[in-house]
């Protein structure tokens, strides 16, 4: 017989309770993990999910009926019990234990183990199945040290007072950790801001992270943006919009930015590797942490993971689920 | 190693040649001695290690960690130093990004001097310890010979040069006279000492060079005439014991040259132009094409040497024995090259050959007439010219063979560097097959004026069909008039044409992209 829990191409099905976790299609009943495009997904019937996930859904989709868990609280559904638990990956991103027929499984969404004044850290949760992500799944993947590459993006910014530093990060998550973590090393110039995350900035705003005082970069003349730090997608880096900016400093604040290779195909000149996903370390210590009878690794370089497990006695199985990983969000 | 590795770093990511620049003379003014003379000497490739081969590196990695996430890790970032750097396990008590200090450049070049190859991995080993990524990665690149930073010497010297407020010739002419750490020439950059000696050494000096003939006419009693050869451009500099070569930006091409330095072991500077000898032109000078094949080796093999012979086709000399003639006119230092040159190697240097022509009229209708694949044109030389350095105007002109032009379809579209990178600025462009297929046969990214530029950024955002990570491919509607110095036969394109100096000539809107030139058209102008 099938396990009641049953990892599909478009999704993870919990049979009992006849929901989705993280579908990429439509689904009547889906439990949402966090914000992130790969993982919410519009249309769904009724979702469930933190709220601040809810409000980043809301935002992005429209509104959406769903039903606002809270850390820690215990959700009720089909003979299962489930609860969302602390990822540490952006704001509202949740790991989703789910209990039933004694037997526990954890799906972590996307986590991180590092400090991020944005969200609240993650929680290791001892387990019997653990499904985990392993987007930085190779051991060329070790994040340094936040504060130091923090302090590169300064030392750059202050080394070129007539140039200005233009940080490609993800709208959700990235950008407001690089913002909210060079406030807390005591750089409160006004930010400049690409209109496309302006919306979400407000957003964490609203559920009380401190941003400091941010700009439009539209519609500023250049000048006035020489010596200032400028956040905008990655995919507006190399693009027409970046043109007006006075002799920009290209940087990215990526997991990726970690291969020179990498950081060079994009044009970047000051590569910071700042990441919201675990890195290589961090994968295989929580893995070793939460002890499970079986991992199960859904997307990003499984086949390094899983070779890792067996070479520790850890049962595991990689999943092809589809439409995972944009690249843009390491 | 801090400070050297993150120069490497900033290199690595920084394209414009300023920002390079800037980089290098950051580091070589505030770096503490001898470690900047040690990166110096690593930046101009005077660095000469005994090697550690790449499969001893792949050994030591494979010994310390899992040999299958070694091998998934190689896969992913493709390069072996950059794999290793990165998967490099540290001790536990260490965390992996940290570069204790400990180790100095020098101190790390010191014990790479004085390992025996036996040792070598393991004292590798040892230094990568006490290093972060970027200080491995740094250390891998010395240990394996080739920083491959996009450098030249003469960049790194021109670095040196602008760090200290000095003149980069006459760091060039100093420059043999040193070897690495460099401290006379640190000496004498900061004041402490005088410059050095540079006597006996082969330095290179700065070349002469010419304008483009904008005058309808010249009057050939003032001016000689010579070919215009399409190679590069050499400084033969001998000193009776030792002879160097030289490219046009000053840097030391002896290594990719070597049956030409070994056949010159007179003293003399001469100039000339560095041809290969082309089986199909019957032992005549090759196209550039030809010429290419051995151009940017650092070693070169014997099948190279025989399948690309290369010989100097010298015009001037600056120096005869002890003899600084640069100062004579023209006429006077050619009839003494014109002695020298008989008693060299035929095989090796043979003599420019003056052109014959009765007047101005007669000269143009010889140029016109030459289809030699090595002839970019004709030279005009005041007879009574001094050899300077640079570009003096009236004195030596260049007069190129017009242009060839095709009408060509614009394919595929890229995004440049730079002040470029937003911008579609370098085109892909084909001709027609009779079965009207699209072949491409160059690549353009330039001719165009700035706001011709923005036109066609335009063009290619609105006529994308398809997207190859950072290529477009666009609808092939715009027809390009491309002007280029010759074509020739290659490989490389499936049209099995390659363009020498292609740029765009004008954008033709209105001509119908089935209009454009066919291929077959454009082979009846290789040379």
């Amino acid at each position: 017989m099938a396990h009641w829990i049953e990892p599909q191409p478009t999704g993870i099905y919990v049979r009992p309770a006849d929901a989705w976790i993280d579908p990429s299609l439509p689904q009547e009943r889906a439990l949402v993990t966090h914000g992130h495009a790969d993982h919410a997904r519009g249309g769904h019937g009724h979702v469930w999910a933190t709220r601040e996930t809810l409000a980043i859904m809301g935002l992005r989709y429209g509104t959406a009926s769903g039903t606002a868990v809270d850390y820690g609280e215990d959700v009720r559904l089909g003979g299962v019990t489930i609860r969302y638990v602390p990822a540490g990956h952006v704001l509202g991103s949740a790991q989703i234990i789910l209990d039933h027929a004694g037997e526990r499984v954890v799906v972590t969404g996307d986590y991180k183990r590092r400090p991020d004044p944005t969200c609240l850290p993650f929680e290791p949760v001892p387990c019997d199945i653990f499904v985990t992500e392993a987007t930085f799944g190779l051991p060329v993947f070790r994040h340094p040290d936040t504060g130091s590459e923090m302090d590169r993006l300064l030392a750059a910014l202050h080394a070129n007072p007539d140039r200005c530093v233009l940080v490609g990060a993800y709208a959700l998550g990235k950008a407001q950790r690089v913002i909210a973590e060079l406030r807390g090393r005591g750089h409160h110039d006004a930010i400049y801001i690409h209109g496309a995350l302006e919306r979400m900035c407000a957003l964490y705003q609203d559920f009380g992270v401190e941003l400091g005082a941010l700009r439009p970069a539209t519609g500023v003349p250049a000048k006035e943006m020489r010596g200032h730090i400028i956040l905008s997608p990655p995919s507006a880096l190399n693009d027409r919009w970046s043109r007006r900016l006075p002799d920009p400093i290209t940087a990215m604040a990526s997991g990726w930015m970690r291969v020179r290779q990498r950081a060079r195909q994009k044009n970047v000149e000051l590569p910071l590797v700042i990441s919201d996903h675990a890195d290589w370390d961090e994968l295989t210590d929580t893995i070793r942490e939460v002890a499970p009878n079986e991992t199960w690794i859904t997307h990003g370089r499984e086949e390094a993971l899983l070779h890792w497990c067996m070479t520790h006695q850890i049962r595991a199985r990689a999943l092809a689920l589809v439409g995972r990983e944009d690249e843009d969000e390491g | 190693m801090r400070g050297f590795s993150q120069l490497l770093d900033g290199l690595v990511y920084t394209r414009s040649r300023n920002g390079k620049l800037g980089l290098i003379a950051t580091y070589l003014r505030d770096a503490p001695d001898p470690d900047r003379g040690w990166a110096l000497a690593a930046l101009t490739g005077s660095l000469d290690l005994k090697t550690v081969k790449s499969s001893a590196i792949s050994e030591m990695i494979r010994a310390r960690t899992d040999p299958i996430l070694y091998e998934m890790s190689r896969d992913y970032v493709g390069d072996l130093a950059e794999t290793v750097a990165l998967l490099w396990p540290k001790r536990t008590d260490q965390p992996a990004e940290l570069d204790d200090g400990s180790l100095s450049l020098s101190a790390i070049i010191d014990r790479l001097h004085n390992v025996s190859r036996a040792a070598a991995p393991d004292a590798l080993a040892h230094m990568m310890d006490h290093l972060d990524s970027s200080g491995r990665f740094a250390l891998l690149k010395l240990a394996t010979g080739g920083l491959r930073v996009g450098i030249s010497a003469r960049l790194a010297k021109t670095a040196f040069a602008q760090a200290f407020d000095l003149d980069v010739d006459d760091v060039e002419q100093v420059w043999h006279a040193l070897s690495p750490p460099y401290a006379a020439l640190f000496d004498w950059a900061e004041g402490r000492a005088g410059r050095p000696d540079p006597e006996g050494t082969p330095y290179f000096r700065p070349f002469m060079l010419a304008h483009p003939l904008e005058a309808d006419s010249v009057d050939l009693t003032d001016y000689a005439a010579e070919w215009k050869w399409d190679g590069i451009r050499i400084q033969i500099v001998g000193t009776g014991r030792e002879t160097r070569l030289y490219s046009r930006a000053g840097d030391d091409i002896s290594g990719s040259f070597p049956e030409i330095a070994a056949a010159f072991t007179g003293q003399a500077v001469l100039d000339g132009e560095l041809l290969v000898k082309g089986e199909f032109q019957g032992g005549e000078a090759a196209s550039f094409n030809a010429l290419q094949q051995r151009l940017g080796r650092k070693a070169v093999t014997t099948k190279m040497m025989e399948d690309y012979p290369a010989f100097v086709r010298l015009y001037d000399m600056l120096i005869e024995g002890e003899d600084d003639i640069r100062a004579l006119p023209w006429h006077q230092r050619r009839t003494r090259l014109e002695a020298l040159a008989p008693t060299l190697d035929p095989h090796r240097f043979d003599l420019s050959q003056v052109i014959e022509a009765a007047d101005f009229a007669a000269l143009a209708n010889i140029r016109a007439g030459a289809r030699d694949a090595a002839i970019e044109g004709v030279m005009l030389k005041r007879r009574d010219s001094p050899y300077v350095a640079g570009r003096k105007a009236a004195l030596w002109y260049k007069w190129k063979r017009d242009p060839l032009t095709a009408d060509c379809v614009m394919m595929y579209a890229q995004r440049g560097h730079g002040k470029r990178s937003s911008f579609y600025s370098d085109y892909t462009f084909g001709c027609w097959t009779p079965e009207g297929e699209l072949l491409p046969v160059g690549k353009a990214y330039s001719g165009f004026t700035d706001e011709e530029l923005k036109w066609l950024d335009r063009f290619v955002r609105q006529n994308t069909v398809n997207r190859f990570g950072p290529v477009r491919e666009v609808e092939k509607t715009l027809v390009l008039e491309v002007a280029f110095d010759s074509i020739h036969d290659s490989k490389r394109h499936k049209s099995g044409l390659a363009m020498r100096f292609p740029r765009i000539a004008r954008i033709r809107k209105d001509k119908p992209a089935h209009e454009a030139d066919m291929i077959e058209g454009l082979r009846k102008l290789v040379v």
